[in-house]
């Protein structure tokens, strides 16, 4: 660990100078997180209040793939609503009472809201809190915003997971641990195992179900396991928890430092740290060490999508040796970002906020050996000879932690092969 | 308030946005929030475009909203000027800034471009896709089209195919192919392909082929009125359409075309008299789609496979009219939705044998485990495929064939299947041989009565020896049959019953 110290201090970005732009984004807004949410929770619904474009861009975002009646949809405001020809509440109430009606199954139902919805201040709160009267124990409704003009794509899980903690059931528990942001199920067990195996009990928001949400209370710690989760973060504080920062767990070493942050917390002995972490740290060295030679010296440009830039940066900067040459991001948060920052590589060139024209010409200039970017940037990027990685990839894929460290190196590190092998 | 699972067509200015990418030349400043870039993946995904669309959002936030929004598009308007240098450019607001009602037409003329601008007003509240494409069409031009000299009598433009348009690039190949062959000349292929310069000269035509209707057919009507340019109105898809289309063509050019007709109609006609295709005779099928596919596909299904069409719809509500009249014809309602829900319960309710529809209903299809074939727009990337594969002309026949006939049991396939159906390998975990070993999600229950049927013994047997292929749908059948008639204990009789009451 000393080793790792040392690299903080030898390295860092904390004060370098930040581009902030501002301009067309090439980003998605926060309903796209519904496409993953509602996968995590598996009795809830996403019931969206917005326009057309919303259900289009969500079936669109989810690749019209999933064959099975989604637990999402868009109650779509028409020209009655808001000529004032139908009762815009009303006509919610209906809309979530047919849905109820077909779908029993459902326990917990999120009305979202939506760009449209926020400018014509449709109280989506005050009707959640009428539906509740009607539907609870039942049906337990809450409401958040994914609107584009308040959040960016992965923003929509933090709205999403601060309402379930305004929520959530009260402890007074000895010291506990929870582990806030959307896991794939096998990636928590992995984690649960391991601090387990120090002796930690853990739990995580968001819980599988309606019914598993984990409790809080002022004898909580937090981890943040996706460096999006501004308002859940503070939420949590207001209900007494406190946050453990930490670098994200990608990687080897970005785990290897989270998990170290709540063993530190929690009192665990390096040398019991060690037994537990041992095996996987090597395993997931030996898998790096694979992809390391492909990838070492190769220059890689972050288009701002899905905050999850910086922590990869850093992974790709320091255990892949990868040339980082601008890490976009659309919000900088230097609070939670601030381990983030000390570990990236001094003089990163760093960008906020996006003017997507001005960002092409810099990446087409710099040509880099790949380009991570959105699914609206990447065909085009590749017909100029440009390979790229999709950013959804990083969401929708399991990426944290020890065992899927090497995984996550191969999503660079496919695109390159493919460049290399492919000679029509 | 609409509960919508899933949409078949976007907002109306994705519309607008298919027919600004599909052209060269033209601009869009769209005045949008965050997010609305979604829409690029739709062309440079699906459409595996190689260029981004020409859209400028202006990606307003809401802290934009208490300041000056109109001044962030006048800015957006203006520096997408510099960068693109456009022939033309196209304004509008998306749902979201319809609401702060900013007047982007009204903001970019005040910037004083040296270009023609064009406003467009797309309802989102109220309209959707295929209406706002056909609009911006309509929009671009009334603005741009001037009278100019005419042009020989066999001189025509195609009107509608635009970006992400179901096999738009390939029909417009076959299609310009048989024009060629007929002695026709193309002018102006819009909104995909042509420029606003080329817009600019469409009224130097003799005539308009107007191909997609849902695109084309207000502006077809809009250059018939202003410039005298009579227009086709048949659609060549299938092999007695295409003959009717370049007759149609012919006669518009004053050409004949009887000996190029004569001499060419494609492999379909003998496919479907071959012997092999008797065993699609009869087969039950569901269309669904936009007007223009839908309507096609039935009739070639009735006329060119000899398959029954025993339901049809489509979500193009501006074509519910001729929908109807063609339903009528075939003896059956024609489903006139935009709801994914109502088209699934209609397909559960008819159970065909094979479903022509959309991307929604290969959804509903691979559900219900009923064959699927697509033939209409919204489209998923597989919609535009590598090979040549258009839906139009003889060479599109040929295409249909094939991908209709493909998710079926192949002819000799299923009389094989017949005989030997108590063989070891032949079981009803055996999928068509062609289509690989994948299981079938059973079908939703179609039972709704609380009355709890039994099967006794001795019919559970009979119905053992009805062929594996049918034996679900017997099994369904007979079901509702009982359920329906209060029977509780499914004999021999109730069997023979339900099929007589089913077959007729």
């Amino acid at each position: 660990m000393n080793i790792i110290a040392k690299n903080i201090k030898a390295a860092g970005c904390e004060t370098a100078p930040v581009l902030r732009e501002r301009g067309q984004r090439e980003v998605f807004c926060g309903l796209t997180s519904i496409v993953w949410l509602h996968r995590k929770i598996q009795d809830a619904f996403f019931l969206v209040v917005g326009s057309r474009t919303c259900a289009h861009l969500v079936q669109s975002a989810a690749g019209v793939m999933i064959f099975a009646e989604p637990r999402f949809a868009t109650a779509i405001i028409d020209e009655r609503d808001l000529a004032g020809l139908a009762d815009i509440d009303d006509e919610l109430d209906r809309v979530v009472n047919r849905l109820l009606e077909r779908r029993p199954e459902i326990k917990m139902l999120f009305l979202v809201g939506s760009c449209p919805s926020e400018v014509i201040k449709l109280d989506l709160k005050r009707a959640a809190s009428r539906l509740n009267r009607e539907h609870l124990p039942n049906v337990r409704v809450l409401n958040y915003s994914g609107s584009g003009i308040e959040t960016t794509f992965t923003q929509g899980e933090d709205a999403c997971l601060a309402s379930l903690a305004e929520d959530l059931p009260r402890t007074t528990a000895k010291a506990n641990l929870l582990i806030a942001g959307a896991l794939p199920d096998a990636v928590e067990d992995q984690f649960s195992r391991m601090f387990k195996d120090m002796g930690i009990d853990c739990s995580f928001l968001p819980g599988r179900r309606s019914n598993a949400m984990p409790a809080v209370g002022a004898n909580t710690v937090f981890l943040m396991a996706q460096p999006f989760l501004g308002d859940t973060a503070r939420i949590l504080k207001e209900h007494g928890a406190t946050a453990l920062l930490a670098p994200f767990p990608f990687g080897a070493e970005g785990t290897t430092l989270w998990l170290k942050a709540a063993a530190h917390h929690f009192g665990v002995s390096d040398a019991v740290f060690e037994k537990v972490t041992a095996a996987p740290r090597q395993r997931a060295e030996l898998a790096l060490a694979k992809h390391r030679a492909s990838l070492s010296g190769k220059s890689i440009f972050f288009f701002p999508d899905s905050q999850l830039e910086l922590p990869l940066a850093r992974f790709a900067a320091r255990e892949l040796n990868m040339q980082l040459v601008e890490v976009g991001t659309p919000y900088l948060h230097t609070q939670h970002m601030a381990q983030e920052l000390a570990l990236l590589p001094a003089g990163t060139m760093l960008s906020e906020g996006q003017d997507v024209d001005k960002q092409l010409d810099r990446c087409r200039a710099a040509r880099p050996d790949i380009t991570v970017c959105g699914l609206g940037l990447a065909n085009p990027l590749e017909a100029e000879g440009l390979t790229t990685k999709w950013s959804i990839e990083f969401v929708f894929s399991p990426i944290h932690g020890y065992e899927q460290a090497g995984d996550l190196a191969g999503l660079f590190a496919r695109p390159i092969a493919r460049a290399e092998r492919l000679s029509v | 308030m609409q509960l919508t699972l899933w949409t078949y067509e976007g907002p109306p200015h994705i519309g607008a946005m298919r027919v600004a990418t599909g052209m060269t030349g033209l601009h869009y400043v769209l005045h949008a929030p965050q997010g609305d870039t979604y829409a690029d993946l739709l062309f440079t995904m699906i459409e595996r475009r190689e260029k981004r669309p020409p859209v400028t959002y202006t990606t307003f936030q809401a802290r934009d909203l208490g300041k000056d929004t109109a001044e962030l598009f006048k800015t957006s308007c203006a520096d997408a000027y510099e960068r693109f240098k456009p022939q033309a450019m196209i304004v509008g607001a998306s749902c979201t800034a319809e609401l702060i009602q900013d007047d982007p037409g009204g903001l970019a003329s005040t910037l004083g471009l040296p270009i023609p601008v064009i406003a467009l007003e797309l309802p989102a509240y109220q309209k959707k896709e295929n209406w706002g494409a056909s609009e911006t069409f309509y929009r671009l031009v009334r603005a741009l089209a001037k009278p100019g000299p005419k042009r020989a009598a066999n001189t025509c433009n195609i009107l509608g195919p635009s970006a992400l348009g179901f096999r738009n690039r390939d029909d417009i190949v076959e299609i310009k192919r048989l024009l060629a062959a007929l002695g026709v000349e193309v002018l102006v292929t819009a909104p995909m392909s042509a420029s606003p310069s080329d817009i600019v000269k469409l009224p130097e035509a003799a005539f308009n082929i107007s191909l997609y209707p849902e695109v084309s057919d207000v502006t077809a009507r809009f250059l018939e009125k202003n410039f005298g340019q009579k227009f086709t109105t048949t659609i060549p898809i299938g092999v007695g359409a295409t003959r009717k289309f370049l007759t149609e063509v012919a006669s518009l050019a004053g050409l004949d075309a009887s000996a190029f007709i004569a001499a060419e109609q494609g492999r379909l006609p003998w496919y479907s008299k071959s012997v092999d295709s008797t065993y699609l005779t009869g087969k039950r099928v569901f269309v669904f789609g936009d007007a223009t596919h839908a309507m096609a596909a039935a009739r070639m299904a009735r006329d060119e496979l000899a398959f029954d069409v025993v339901g049809m719809g489509t979500y193009s509500r501006e074509f519910a009219k001729p929908m109807r009249e063609l339903a009528a014809e075939l003896g059956i309602e024609a489903l006139i939705t935009d709801d994914y829900l109502d088209v699934e319960a209609k397909v559960a309710e008819l159970q065909p044998d094979l479903v022509l529809g959309t991307q929604m209903e290969r959804h509903i299809a691979k559900r219900l485990g009923v064959p699927c074939a697509v033939i209409s727009a919204p489209v998923h990337v597989q919609d535009f495929p590598a090979r040549f594969s258009p839906h139009m002309g003889f060479e599109g026949a040929n295409v249909i064939f094939d991908t209709w006939v493909h998710p079926l049991m192949m002819g000799l396939e299923e009389h094989l299947l017949h005989m030997f159906r108590d063989d070891f390998e032949f079981n009803e975990a055996a999928a068509p041989s062609h289509l690989g070993h994948q299981k079938q999600e059973s079908a939703a229950p179609a039972m709704t009565s609380e009355i709890t049927l039994s099967w006794l013994p001795e019919a559970e047997a009979e119905l053992k020896k009805i062929p594996f292929f049918v034996r679900k749908k017997a099994r369904r059948n007979t079901e509702t049959y009982a359920a329906n008639h209060g029977v509780n204990h499914i004999t021999v009789e109730t069997l023979y019953d339900a099929k007589a009451h089913f077959s007729k």
